[in-house]
């Protein structure tokens, strides 16, 4: 499959701190890529550089190629980025405003006024992101006022509504119950038959569960990346097995 | 066993503790009933609609009840954007956090002066220029009401949770779209609280408005108003009191200026209470 991210060489700096090392990898179009590892490993961090979140940090500093769809992340317009390469946070992050408008601020900032089309964009965003059946009748209704599961799947919804190419998932669950968890789960197995999906996880089982290639993350570097079978059932690194198999993290 | 010394000491501080609370409550309510029962008589409809005249032999004070109008409009009209585009300015976009840190000292700093040095500056700033008029009292009260403003708002922004200005940039807003449509609603209250006790400043200043605003009594249109020199209801409360010996007049305005500054502590409580409950 052609990717549609490629980074190469790529290192991040906090400050002082190296927060990535050297990291190549390409990630193909319309499947799952899950970013595993413990925690502080650099997997957050990645997948923030990917659609440029880590701009608003002051004082990182980035060297190496990151490019989308062919080309330079860091030469195309920031926000252009960002609506073809969308993010879906890890704490659910509703705007205090109705259901509606949260779905509709993206394409609104993007530039669609005319009211039929945003109602159009709105329900078929709500209904991608299987959620429509549940507020349609209060799309009115402040966004507050959702279940944390809902709100998060909202937020995948608004996301969605600026028709993005790749979508980015910081944990999306991490917060959510497990019905909630698995609602999440179904929808990104079903998303990937538009979009591409790059998930950070803690949880190795859902990694297992729903992506089609897994990266490994350890201390900033990636150690290994493959296809998700592989890296659980046959992982070519030491510290991977031990990974996966639950010896650390 | 406790001992006996033990004991009277423990009673004699409980005795103190409950005698200045008493007193602190019966000084308020001494004061608060003093000037009611003494102003409230006063207020009469005839005090409340026309301007005083010596050929009438009458004392009204509707001229100084516009002035304060027009000099709370002017005043907030100048400082509110003033106020809050800097606040936006200084937590949005200011990069240097020692710089905002130093402005932010300076305008705490700038809340303690005592008012009537603004009144100097200002009469030698404003008055000395376009002359004494509530134009120039106004905009010294700008300069007094700037902080308020300002840190309200900061204090407001820094609540909006971070959160939303990463959920809108994740879409692809640019920052000025975010600071319009994210994080400007969540600081309404802020500015609200800032308007609020600014309004209740401006109705207490006196020292300040003596030197630049003046003391006229004369009832003008909003801007003939604001281009000559008028007294504010405080500034009134002094000239009938010290200057013409009316006290029945300086404690009907006394009267008058109690209740809206309860009133307006009470909103200023009202809008911070509900502020925190959509915060929790």
């Amino acid at each position: 499959m052609k990717p549609i991210i490629t980074a190469k060489d790529l290192c991040l700096w906090y400050g002082q701190s190296q927060a990535l090392k050297n990291i190549d990898i390409a990630i193909p179009e319309q499947s799952i890529t899950a970013l595993i590892g413990p925690s502080g490993c650099g997997k957050s961090t990645f997948l923030k550089t990917l659609n440029r979140m880590n701009d608003l940090i002051p004082g990182v500093k980035i060297t190496g190629t990151v490019e989308y769809n062919g080309q330079s992340i860091f030469d195309q317009d920031v926000n252009l980025l960002r609506k073809e390469v969308g993010m879906v946070f890890q704490k659910p992050n509703p705007f205090p405003m109705s259901i509606y408008d949260n779905v509709a601020y993206g394409p609104r900032t993007h530039g669609i006024r005319d009211r039929k089309r945003l109602d159009e964009i709105v329900e078929r965003s709500l209904r991608d992101a299987a959620i429509w059946d549940e507020v349609k009748d209060r799309l009115k209704k402040n966004a507050l006022g959702l279940s944390g599961g809902q709100q998060q799947r909202l937020c995948i919804a608004r996301a969605l509504a600026v028709q993005p190419r790749v979508l980015l998932m910081d944990e999306p669950t991490s917060a959510l119950d497990p019905i909630s968890t698995l609602k999440i789960e179904e929808l990104a197995a079903k998303l990937k038959d538009k979009y591409t999906i790059v998930i950070v996880t803690h949880n190795m089982q859902q990694a297992l569960r729903i992506s089609d290639h897994t990266a490994f993350f350890l201390l900033g570097e990636l150690v290994e990346y493959g296809d998700t079978d592989q890296i659980f059932t046959n992982p070519a690194d030491q510290r991977t097995n031990d990974y996966v198999t639950g010896r650390f993290g | 066993m406790i001992s006996n010394r033990r004991k009277l000491y423990v009673w004699t501080v409980r005795i103190l503790m409950v005698l200045a609370t008493a007193l602190t409550g019966l000084l308020t309510l001494f004061l608060v009933g003093y000037v009611l029962l003494r102003g409230i008589p006063n207020i009469t409809w005839e005090l409340l609609s026309t301007s005083p005249s010596y050929l009438a032999d009458r004392v009204g004070i509707l001229p100084d009840i516009l002035n304060t109008i027009y000099i709370i409009i002017a005043t907030l009209v100048i400082v509110l954007p003033l106020g809050v585009g800097a606040a936006v300015y200084l937590t949005e976009y200011a990069s240097n956090r020692r710089l905002v840190g130093i402005i932010e000292y300076a305008a705490e700093a700038l809340s303690g002066i005592p008012s009537i040095i603004y009144g100097l500056v200002g009469m030698l700033l404003f008055s000395n220029n376009m002359g004494t008029s509530l134009m120039a009292g106004a905009l010294t009260l700008v300069i007094m009401n700037l902080p308020v403003i300002m840190r309200n708002t900061q204090e407001s922004l820094k609540t909006v949770p971070q959160a939303y200005r990463e959920g809108a940039f994740g879409l692809g807003a640019g920052k000025w779209r975010v600071i319009r449509t994210v994080v400007m609603p969540g600081c309404v209250d802020g500015v609200v609280t800032g308007c609020i006790l600014s309004v209740g400043r401006i109705l207490g200043e006196s020292a300040a408005l003596l030197f630049t605003a003046g003391f006229a009594h004369v009832a003008n249109g909003l801007w003939e108003g604001l281009h000559s020199a008028g007294a504010t209801l405080t500034v009134a409360l002094y000239v009938y009191a010290k200057e013409q010996g009316e006290f029945e007049v300086a404690f009907a305005i006394a009267a008058i200026l109690l209740a809206l500054s309860l009133l307006i502590n009470l909103s200023a409580t009202m809008v911070t209470k509900k502020y925190q409950r959509r915060n929790q």
